[in-house]
């Protein structure tokens, strides 16, 4: 799976991802709420085994799937 | 010292005098009911961690009329650290908050080894335990009174949850939550001080404010103090947050900001928080907050960024952030809200 496919799967448990679209706001679209923020995060840092620092805890750099995988990739390749 | 949220119970020669498998006819030790009805009464939590055969000892239980009494009851042949660990994860509190009474030294020991944070208690000091410190709550409010039964609606809402076929929005909308909010009053400020000792996780400041410092707010023009109940079709979760504002001109400052740890999966986190946005704008305010990080509430700090919250200033340990106010907030349509005026 790629990351995209990855965050994707992990979004289904929360809200229906059927129509959504790689560039769709995530936060747009329903659970915006703390636990689902902090799962995710935390689902991003275990699956992928990097570390979020607090510059990157941005809305924007966690708004779609899009953003999610870039931030993903920026981790990996330092 | 932490005070005690859950007394976990082994039950042959600790919660009765004999081994229930080599003698049906245990009898209860004596005072034992009455310092568990003492502890549910105070709001601290009990469960048990036995090694017996499950169905065998719970019909013990429910013929000495203590079974309800308990949460998430252990009763199995697994290794007692594991258990006690599993209660503290399904009830959702800290290791440190967990007191656990064994009449077997082996026992004692091996929970102690692998979680050094909790209270281990010699079955022979039973009699004691309703006058330890941290068996006595600075405050019995009638959120603590309730606390069981609140966690018990919490495991109907969980096992619902399970079954559920679905995404957990589609769940939560099954909830009909009713979010309601209003200025404190004196009657909340108890509760309100047991939240601020109580929370860890979703507090972004871990002020802790005595009652007279809370009374003061509620009286002073300057500062917002409000609390926030939650209630769905199993029950009122009771009183579950609050916040506090400090008015200084144009930017609003939020001192403290908390959710107990019960509700952290109803979605309800920024709710709060929103409202506060919301507020400050049509108020042609600023809203500030406060975060000052611990080992716990990182929750707190991703909530403000992923609310659209950025740093602006650091003092000290704290770090200041302040919301973008160019957008009005909205609110979960799962979620009722209702503002109540005083």
């Amino acid at each position: 799976m790629s990351y995209e496919e990855k965050i994707k799967s992990f979004l289904g448990r929360y809200v229906n991802v059927d129509d959504l679209k790689n560039d769709d706001n995530i936060f747009e679209i329903g659970l915006v709420d703390s636990l689902f923020a902090v799962q995710l995060v935390s689902y991003i840092e275990e699956e992928f085994d990097i570390a979020i620092t607090n510059q990157q805890l941005d809305l924007d750099n966690f708004k779609d799937i899009n953003s999610i995988a870039a931030i993903i990739r920026v981790n990996l390749a330092v | 010292m932490q005070k005690i949220k859950c007394v976990v119970w082994d039950l042959d020669n600790t919660l009765w005098d004999g081994v229930l498998l080599e003698d049906k006819k245990v009898i209860l030790r004596q005072g034992i009911r009455d310092i568990i009805e003492s502890l549910d009464n105070r709001g601290i939590l009990q469960s048990i961690s036995s090694k017996n055969d499950y169905d065998i000892a719970r019909n013990k239980l429910i013929e000495f009329d203590l079974w309800e009494y308990f949460i998430y009851p252990q009763i199995s042949w697994d290794v007692k650290s594991e258990s006690v660990k599993t209660i503290a994860e399904s009830i959702n509190i800290g290791l440190d908050t967990i007191a656990f009474v064994d009449d077997q030294e082996f026992e004692l020991e091996e929970v102690k080894f692998s979680h050094p944070q909790v209270l281990c208690i010699n079955a022979v000091n039973i009699n004691n335990i309703l006058d330890m410190e941290v068996m006595k709550p600075n405050y019995i409010t009638r959120d603590s009174k309730n606390r069981r039964k609140m966690y018990k609606d919490d495991i109907s809402r969980n096992s619902a949850q399970k079954n559920f076929i679905g995404n957990k929005e589609e769940f939560l909308r099954t909830l009909k939550m009713q979010f309601m909010i209003h200025n404190a009053r004196e009657e909340d400020l108890q509760r309100m001080e047991e939240l601020t000792v109580r929370t860890h996780q979703m507090n972004s400041t871990g002020y802790i404010y005595s009652y007279d410092e809370l009374k003061q707010f509620i009286s002073d023009e300057n500062y917002e103090l409000v609390v926030v109940q939650l209630d769905d079709i199993y029950g009122s979760y009771g009183k579950i947050g609050l916040a506090m504002v400090e008015k200084l001109g144009k930017y609003w400052e939020l001192k403290l900001l908390l959710m107990s740890c019960r509700v952290m999966s109803k979605g309800v986190g920024n709710v709060l928080l929103n409202h506060l946005i919301n507020k400050a704008r049509k108020n042609g305010a600023i809203l500030r907050a406060q975060f000052i990080p611990t080992n716990t509430n990182r929750i707190m700090y991703i909530t403000y960024k992923f609310n659209g919250f950025h740093e602006v200033d650091t003092r000290g340990e704290v770090i200041l952030l302040e919301a973008d106010m160019s957008y009005e907030r909205k609110m979960p349509d799962y979620i009722t809200f209702i503002e109540r005026s005083t």
